[in-house]
């Protein structure tokens, strides 16, 4: 077969898959490797994770664990306690990065991000009513704080919206919205017992404490769903990032796939908070994080997903392990490491305005 | 008049005869002439009048107002004829501190929400938005929790540090790297600090239960349940933040016309800012430590002033000082009000208040530009 693709200089170094004449797709090499590397990291962390805490385990022991062998207590712990933890943390952080790749892709900014547009403060509002209001099952919680994150983040953007949205205004008004919501959360935490702002407290950071097995399967078909669909629209992600027009003019229809990815972006997040709460800046920093290292033109998915996933499965490591025997909520340290990011970029766009 | 009017008149009267001198001494020459609905001193004069008067209302209702509303003979035998009725005692032991407490830390707010806004020429600038009051918070966590102090004389020394350490991590962070130190790199750092002061405080409360139950109600920003012990250990440093921040009121004013203007026009520039950074410090932390986090009065107030009085420092400072404790004791009534006979903290109020004007701001066409 000839290579046509030779004739074409993309700028970087590409593999090109070929099933029989029908299908074929171009796959940047560093943004391959990246995403393998990343997944290495993400696994060897989650093995680690499956074999320490009170019980410790060797890597080899967990892998044999893992395999179905080795000792009955081994087991218990590993898979029966340990993994649906290790594995929410892997699937979630995928969310969370994908969810944050899509925004940062539709809003063409890299600060266009749940947590910047109040999400995670309006869901605390959402779960604290409901929890005051309503009840205190799973599955209201869960929907509770997905309305309350989603109408949040609508409101702010449509405040700072004004002939377009830039990162300033959007920051500003994510500040001032919150600090209403904020104010209303400390309201509730001080009018109900102290257990129950304990509970509100930790789950409106982000946690993965408790976590069992019979959230894996839901979790997992719900995102295997949502990644298979961002597949199928291929990789019309990158062509809306380069503006409507030129978009249109490639022949995608804008407003109809802008309005798909943006469900798809809001079910990722709906998915991620249901299993662990709002957990911060994770969709902030897994996207640009990625990009960097992949060198992608835009917001790349695959290597974000990976990202994501790398960095939450850290975080709950470390907050796990750091403070022991007291576990923190996940939420807590990505808040502080990736407020420090978050730091970091901002001066780098600040330095960028004159 | 109420009882806390009187107290309050000196130090507003006070930057008055000072600006008087300087309009008759030096005719300053102005970019532009002031700006604002008061055009001349005798109406800005006037305007200052008005305020007072709405200072004494407020007082006066957060003395009369509340879940019992007491009547004006009641106020008067309180401290004329006391007898230790049980309503002499509310007015006494209850209202009066928790108005004096309004009026300082009020004033202490709004005046150094002024001062940044002023040093840093940043009309969005607040001791919230640059993450000064995230700073207190953090190290009066960290007094509470890790330390196990408790009692405001013990940890307001924390509350000073955090406020100063979360300012010049702030200015620092800003000034990090090529380019100048604009308003938006410097609201930019402050927010991005904030996040990572916020998770930090929040991981300090999930790791000790117990501090966590005090410190929810020191979280919301309230004015209730602070006796004079309170007002007697934050007044001192108030007092100082106050005196200092006024004195550097008129060089304020030439910082507003730029770093190189002011420094060819012979201010010292880095006298004025280490004054500015340390009244600000004193200001914010002794207010965060005795009512804990109370954003926005240091954002609305002097741009209402400004709106009013023009650019002139002074003139803002003292509308600001006069504004601030109106502002914190009508949020602290109207708490009292719509939530009957439970209330809705201070804090709170200023918070619904104060985001729709932050909003408002930042929607205008110039919103960097001061």
């Amino acid at each position: 077969m000839k290579r046509t693709g030779a004739a074409v200089d993309f700028g970087r170094r590409v593999l090109v898959l070929r099933a029989g004449r029908a299908a074929s797709s171009r796959v940047g090499l560093r943004a391959a490797a990246t995403c393998a590397v990343l997944l290495v990291a993400a696994v060897a962390v989650a093995v680690l994770a499956l074999g320490s805490g009170e019980f410790t385990a060797s890597p080899a022991e967990v892998l044999r664990a893992l395999a179905g062998d080795g000792s009955r207590a081994v087991r218990l712990v590993v898979v029966e306690w340990r993994l649906p933890r290790v594995l929410l943390a892997l699937l979630v952080g995928a969310a969370m990065g994908l969810a944050g790749a899509i925004f940062q892709a539709l809003t063409r900014n890299p600060l266009g991000s749940p947590d910047v547009m109040g999400f995670s403060t309006g869901a605390y509002t959402g779960v604290l009513v409901c929890i005051v209001f309503v009840g205190r099952g799973y599955p209201q919680i869960a929907t509770a704080a997905f309305i309350g994150g989603v109408v949040t983040a609508a409101l702010v953007y449509l405040f700072a919206r004004r002939g377009g949205v830039q990162g300033f205004r959007l920051i500003v008004v994510g500040i001032a919205v919150s600090a209403v919501l904020a104010s209303l959360n400390q309201w509730f935490i001080i009018k109900v017992g102290l257990h129950t702002a304990i509970t509100a407290t930790v789950w409106s950071q982000g946690t993965l404490n408790g976590v069992g097995w019979d959230r894996v399967a839901p979790a997992a078909v719900t995102v295997g769903a949502l990644g298979a669909a961002l597949l199928a629209l291929g990789p019309r992600l990158g062509l809306l990032e380069l503006g409507d027009d030129a978009a249109a003019a490639l022949g995608v229809r804008v407003e109809g796939i802008r309005l798909a990815y943006l469900g798809l972006g809001v079910a990722l997040t709906a998915a991620a908070t249901a299993v662990a709460g709002p957990i911060s800046f994770v969709a902030l920093a897994a996207p640009q994080l990625a990009r960097r290292l992949a060198r992608t033109a835009g917001i790349a998915l695959a290597p974000s997903a990976a990202m994501g996933a790398l960095l939450l499965i850290t975080g709950d490591w470390v907050a796990q392990h750091a403070f022991a025997p007291t576990q923190l909520p996940v939420g807590v340290v990505t808040a502080s490491l990736g407020g420090l990011y978050f730091v970091w970029l901002l001066l780098r766009q600040a330095r960028r305005q004159p | 008049m109420s009882r806390p009017g009187p107290q309050v008149a000196p130090p507003v009267t006070s930057p008055a005869p000072t600006t008087a001198a300087a309009g008759d001494g030096s005719p300053q020459p102005r970019p532009r002439p002031a700006t604002g609905l008061a055009a001349t001193n005798a109406r800005r004069f006037l305007w200052l009048a008005w305020a007072v008067a709405a200072l004494g209302v407020c007082c006066l209702l957060s003395i009369v107002v509340g879940t019992r509303n007491l009547s004006l003979g009641t106020i008067w035998d309180a401290f004329a004829h006391y007898t230790g009725t049980a309503d002499q005692s509310i007015v006494r032991d209850l209202r009066v501190p928790r108005t004096l407490l309004a009026l300082l830390v009020g004033g202490a707010l709004g005046i150094a929400g002024a001062v940044i806004q002023g040093v840093t020429r940043n009309p969005l600038a607040d001791t919230q938005v640059l993450a000064i009051n995230a700073g207190a918070g953090l190290f009066v966590a960290v007094a509470i929790a890790l330390f196990g102090l408790s009692g405001i004389t013990a940890y307001v020394w924390f509350a000073f540090a955090g406020a100063a350490a979360a300012m010049v991590l702030v200015y620092a962070l800003a000034a990090v790297g090529r380019g100048a130190l604009t308003p938006v790199r410097l609201l930019l750092a402050g927010v991005a600090l904030g996040a990572v002061l916020d998770g930090a405080s929040a991981g300090i409360r999930l790791l000790r239960p117990r501090a966590f139950d005090s410190l929810r109600f020191w979280d919301v920003g309230a004015l209730t349940g602070r006796g004079f012990d309170v007002i007697s250990a934050v007044a001192p440093f108030i007092v100082a933040g106050l005196a200092l921040a006024l004195f550097v009121a008129r060089s304020l004013n030439t910082v507003a016309l730029g770093e190189d203007l002011a420094r060819s026009l012979g201010a010292n520039i880095a006298r004025t800012r280490a004054a500015a950074v340390l009244s600000v410090t004193l200001l914010a932390g002794a207010a965060t430590a005795a009512v804990g986090p109370i954003g926005f009065v240091g954002l609305m107030v002097p741009h209402v002033a400004r709106w009013i009085v023009g650019p002139d420092q002074r003139w803002i400072f003292a509308f600001t000082l006069v504004g601030g404790p109106v502002l914190l004791l009508a949020a602290d009534i109207t708490g009292r009000l719509v939530l009957r006979p439970g209330e809705l903290q201070a804090g709170i109020v200023t918070a619904f208040v104060g985001a729709p004007v932050l909003i408002w701001l930042v929607r205008r066409r110039n919103a960097s530009a001061l």
